[in-house]
């Protein structure tokens, strides 16, 4: 066998392709590799009831804790258009079974799929129509609820039930307009609590949630772009103040490709920070499978016919019973010695940050053939734990060149047609380029196969629901109490003057219809409501633990409150303090807590000509602003609440001025 | 013509799209006043209304554009689907039992019909096999579509129909028979193919689906699964209903086809025997007798086919204070034959006593079930009972109601005299009447109770 080192190998694809950290790449680097994304922002409803049935929403149990369980096979059916869907034909063949926990807190029969839908919730149905005026989308005449197959098991009925509000709409970047294809209302899917082998487990408290899908068009070129466009899908959505926020409840699918790759969708993003680096590095990704593609391409001629080889290997192979291949023994499984033609160095070929294209199989051999990991070994690991005479006793065995790749596949003897299948498939796709999939994402930025990816062969009228119209009227009305988009939000608060590191904070909390009535209705200036909130509320909020029933009305009252006393602005810090973990406490008795005392300005003022004589008698400093510090820290605690804090300011440098 | 090219659409919608001449498959751009909509004009359903058109967007969903905020559309291309299950040759083999379907409408596999927006039937051997493939490990499977009427729509003339296919079916030398059928009257047909085909040599299993075969949950592939290894495998040779046992799909269940009843509207473990247990469970590869006493398989054709029914029977379901005038129509409509649903142990309120009284004087047969569904008809208990035993009404013990209309049919189908439909229908044929009512026949237990709640979390999937 001829020298090779797996890790230079890896070390220098990942060079061969230009992959750089995140931080170090710039607009060239994605131009180079033709990066192009787009976005599918899911966004839980704040509603009372799950959209078809009339179980209450928002309501989560722990995975043990349910009253029943319902067992269920999924099988693909046919599209409206007579097709088979691909993704449907491969969850078939890994022939799960599944399982669902019901809990009858928040689960009724509706969830199994053992009664029929109730009409669509219409409260879920308004707030819909609402976010999709604020993306500016061509409203339908008629509502229309699809079956979109899902035969992973997050559905029970095999579908989700969705349908189309709008198509054709944007949003307004910083940069740049962003089109958007489509916005849709659909149910929210189960929790998974386990996939283990052929069996996997899922909890129904989320499932039937109503949820909004906001689809853009991939018109983002770099990964901050993307993200830019992330947060603004959800502040728009937070601006109706009428979604769910916390953990799961708005969740991105990141659609990315370069240039002569595929789509691929990341799946369930729970945090917009994260999209830029997993973009990233699947466009990397993407890069490096064309490289393997180029470069298999030049070895392997005829791509249709490519087929892997493989012997099975038994007890009787006494020179082969490596320490995996004993371990599966143990564990009643099969293994098989696999060879791949014409696949040298491509194994551990480069695809992402500490991955190689190895991890592409192995990933597959987890979802497709249900065998849990480690799956599989192979003659190119990075951290080589057989020796190379191994390798080389399986060389001879599976009678490979030294053009080949060598792998030790195991498990469940009934999956071992699939798990053959599945390698011999992924070499294949392999000479095509990149295989279009849905792909799960991890914290580290990595990502792997979760399954093929859906087409539009899965969709499926609903025959149990009947078309909703969406009348003129309706549209009127709900469009004559919009609230103001999210690019007006910022030119505004630009124009008041509030601080630019504030904008995310108020934006991504709905802050902003506060800053207006709290000005409007009680006469404080815009800038110093909104400064307020994105530094001292959003202080406390940091480091304070809410009562239940705080809420941003509190904020309001509060500065009614100080409106209706002719008390200053900075008392409302120490106050909303106090508010925060007692929001039913009596303002007056507040006051009391913190020692406030009403005073008049010219009583607060009063001792100034004193306290600065004693200032510059203790004090040798000719520095006035140091004099002015000073005398403020001296009057200020009976100053808040009493006297603008900058007004007294004023006025204690005009008293210092004068003296000079 | 019109009918091909705009199908489903009528009234205003129908004229819009002839204005702009745009046919249903073909692609459509249009321009209305909520913005540019474009996708692929679907059929319509009939029921629905004439004010919308259905369209296919490009990402695969539908969508309805409102024809009044229509200002522009043209057609800027033509693709018609064609919707079509697979179809793939059914590959026979001699080792496996020949097992014969008759179709009759259920929905086993089965593609969308536009007209009504509805799912219809998919049903040869090669598009079973398309569908279902693990078909073919079980048995040479055989189809003939008898017709294709929903379950409600299902009658004596089908039934009578039924029985003779079978007949001959078993004639020519079948191993086993599935009737495909809708769930919601599929009892009914059981009892009246219980009463119709005796003495069977093989078995005939009735099976449906809850949930239509368009979806990836439904039931529909598991219960012919079961139905097939019944018919062609198992050894009991009756009339069964073949449906799910728990909601899961894990097992089916065969039950007689005379003390089998739907009992939830949606569920897919809707079928239960009453007042008794199953006959059997059923999975992919075997039979779990449950009842030991049943007609087993034999190798001759020596069936019996009493193919007889008279439609002048029906059925009066009795609520408080009813008026005699009910009771006194329906005899002077000419029906032969009553059973009336009474309440409790089997009664109705004394203001009828004179309409039961005229009934039997003009020769009408009167029969007691019960409401209460499980159970026996007790008249002796009350006075009332008494009564109305001696104004001509016989208690029909625990028959259940829908089953003693079938059998009512099928007994004044063979003679009119009053004697002797009394006795045929006191007479069981399959256990239409038990003799005792075993301790696990009444088996509805209520949530809320620990030990039931148990039982569910654990075992009641």
């Amino acid at each position: 066998m001829r020298r090779f080192s797996p890790k230079r190998n890896y070390e220098s694809t990942r060079k061969k392709i230009g992959y750089v950290p995140l931080s170090d790449a710039t607009e060239k680097d994605y131009k180079r590799i033709g990066f192009k994304s787009g976005l599918e922002v899911h966004q839980q409803l704040d509603t009372a009831s799950k959209l078809f049935c009339r179980c209450p929403a928002g309501i989560y149990h722990d995975s043990d804790d349910y009253d029943a369980e319902v067992i269920r096979h999924m099988r693909p059916t046919l599209s409206e258009l007579g097709e088979y869907d691909g993704t449907a034909l491969m969850e078939f063949k890994t022939r799960k079974e599944i399982v669902y926990r019901l809990n009858n807190d928040n689960a009724c029969t509706y969830e199994v799929d053992d009664t029929p839908p109730f009409p669509l919730d219409r409260e879920a149905l308004d707030i819909a129509l609402e976010i999709s005026l604020l993306c500016k989308l061509n409203i339908v005449g008629e509502v229309h609820i699809t079956r979109k197959q899902y035969l992973d098991g997050s559905i029970p009925t095999g579908f989700q039930r969705t349908a189309i509000l709008g198509v054709e709409g944007e949003i307004e970047l910083s940069n740049k307009k962003v089109r958007l294809i489509q916005l849709s209302i659909e149910e929210d899917s189960c929790r998974e609590i386990s996939d283990v082998g052929h069996t996997r487990i899922f909890k129904t408290d989320r499932l039937g949630m109503p949820l909004i899908e906001t689809v853009t068009y991939p018109d983002m070129f770099t990964p901050w772009e993307l993200a830019e466009a992330a947060e603004y899908i959800r502040f728009l959505n937070r601006s109706t103040g009428k979604v769910r926020t916390g953990i799961g409840a708005g969740r991105e699918d990141v659609n990315v490709s370069c240039e002569g790759g595929s789509r691929v969708e990341v799946k369930g993003v729970a945090h917009n920070k994260w999209i830029p680096l997993l973009s990233h590095n699947e466009a990397f990704r993407q890069y490096a499978l064309l490289h393997i593609r180029e470069k298999l391409n030049l070895r392997i001629k005829d791509a249709d016919k490519y087929k892997i080889s493989y012997r099975q290997v038994s007890l009787n192979n006494s020179d082969l019973i490596s320490d995996p291949v004993k371990k599966a023994f143990d564990a009643n499984m099969h293994v098989y010695a696999i060879k791949l033609p014409g696949c040298h160095s491509i194994l551990s070929h480069f695809t992402q940050p500490g991955k190689v294209f190895a991890d592409e199989i192995s990933d597959r051999l987890k979802v497709i053939a249900c065998i849990e990991k480690p799956n599989m070994t192979h003659s190119e690991e990075i951290e080589a734990f057989l020796p190379p005479d191994y390798w080389k006793k399986i060389s001879d065995f599976t009678e490979a060149s030294d053009d080949d790749a060598l792998m030790l596949l195991w498990g469940p003897e009934d999956d071992i047609p699939t798990a053959l299948e599945t390698v011999e498939e992924r070499i294949q796709l392999a000479l095509e380029g990149v295989p279009n999939e849905t792909r799960k994402s991890f914290p580290d930025g990595t990502t792997i196969f979760e399954r093929v990816l859906p087409g539009k062969d899965r969709m499926y009228p609903d025959t149990d629901s009947a078309p909703i119209p969406l009348k003129d009227d309706t549209i009127e009305e709900i469009r004559s109490r919009l609230p103001e988009s999210v690019a007006d939000r910022i030119k505004k608060m630009r124009k008041w003057g509030i601080p630019e590191d504030t904008y995310k904070y108020i934006l991504s909390k709905n802050l902003y219809p506060l800053i207006v009535s709290i000005s409007n209705d009680f006469g404080f200036e815009p800038k110093r409501i909104g400064t307020f909130l994105g530094h001292r509320f959003k202080n406390i909020e940091g480091r304070m633990k809410a009562h239940k029933n705080f809420n941003h009305n509190i904020i309001y009252k509060l500065f009614g409150f100080l409106h209706s006393r002719g008390l200053e602005f900075e008392i409302a810090d120490p106050m909303l303090k106090v508010l925060y973990e007692h929001p039913k406490m009596r303002h007056e008795s507040i006051l009391t807590t913190i020692n406030f005392r009403k005073k008049k300005s010219n009583d607060i003022i009063a001792p100034i000509d004193f306290l600065f004589e004693k200032f510059t008698e203790e004090k040798k400093s000719k520095n006035n602003d140091c004099a002015t510090n000073w005398l403020m820290g001296q009057v200020r605690k009976q100053a808040v609440g009493n006297i603008n804090l900058s007004e007294l300011r004023q006025k204690i440098e005009q008293r210092i001025k004068g003296d000079d | 013509m019109t009918d091909q090219i705009f199908q489903g659409y009528r009234g205003r919608a129908l004229e819009t799209l002839k204005k702009y001449n745009v046919r249903v498959w073909g692609q459509a751009y249009i321009e209305t006043t909520r913005g540019v909509f474009r996708g692929t004009v679907l059929p319509r359903a009939e029921n629905d209304d004439d004010m919308h058109l259905v369209l296919k967007i490009d990402t695969g969903y539908n969508i309805g554009i409102n024809i009044t905020t229509i200002n522009t559309m043209k057609e800027t291309g033509f693709k018609k689907a064609n919707y079509k299950i697979p179809e793939k040759e059914f590959p026979y083999s001699d080792d496996r039992p020949n097992v014969k379907l008759f179709g009759t409408g259920g929905t086993i596999a089965s593609r969308l019909d536009y007209r009504t927006g509805a799912v219809i039937p998919a049903f040869s051997p090669g598009e079973l096999y398309g569908a279902v493939p693990e078909l073919a490990d079980i048995c040479n499977i055989n189809t003939e579509k008898l017709f294709a009427v929903f379950s409600e729509n299902m009658g004596p003339e089908q039934y009578i129909t039924l029985a003779k296919a079978i007949g001959k079916e078993v004639e020519n030398g079948t191993n086993g028979i599935i009737i495909g059928h809708g769930t919601d009257t599929l009892h009914h047909t059981a009892a009246a193919l219980s009463f119709m085909v005796q003495n069977l040599p093989v078995p005939v299993i009735l099976v449906g689906s809850q949930r239509s075969s368009d979806r990836p949950s439904s039931d529909a592939a598991l219960n012919l699964i079961h139905a097939s290894y019944a018919a062609g495998h198992g050894d009991i040779a009756e009339v069964l209903v073949c449906m799910f046992g728990p909601t899961s799909d894990e097992y089916g269940f065969l039950h007689r086809g005379t003390r089998v009843r739907k009992m939830h509207s949606s569920y897919r473990s809707t079928f239960r025997t009453i007042g008794d247990t199953p006959a059997a469970t059923v999975r992919r590869n075997g039979l779990g007798h449950i009842k030991k006493d049943y007609n087993p398989r034999r190798k001759d054709k020596k069936v019996k086919i009493m193919p007889f029914f008279d439609e002048k029977v029906t059925m009066l379901y009795y609520y408080p204070h009813m008026k005699p005038d009910v009771l006194d129509s329906l005899v002077d409509q000419g029906y032969k034959g009553i059973i009336i649903v009474g309440t409790g142990l089997g009664h109705v309120n004394r203001e009828l006593y004179p309409a039961l009284e005229r009934a039997r004087d003009k020769g009408v047969a009167v029969f007691m079930t019960l409401q209460t569904i499980w159970g026996y008809v007790h008249m002796m208990v009350y006075e009332t009972g008494r009564d109305m035993m001696a104004k001509g009404v016989v208690p029909l013990g625990n028959m259940l109601p829908e089953v003693a209309w079938v059998k009512l049919g099928w007994a004044l189908g063979q003679t009119n005299d009053p004697e002797k439909v009394k006795e045929i229908m006191l007479t069981p044929v399959c256990d239409e009447i038990t003799e005792r009512e075993p301790y696990n026949g009444y088996l509805v237990y209520q949530g809320g109770v620990n030990e039931v709640e148990e039982f569910v979390r654990k075992f009641r999937k």
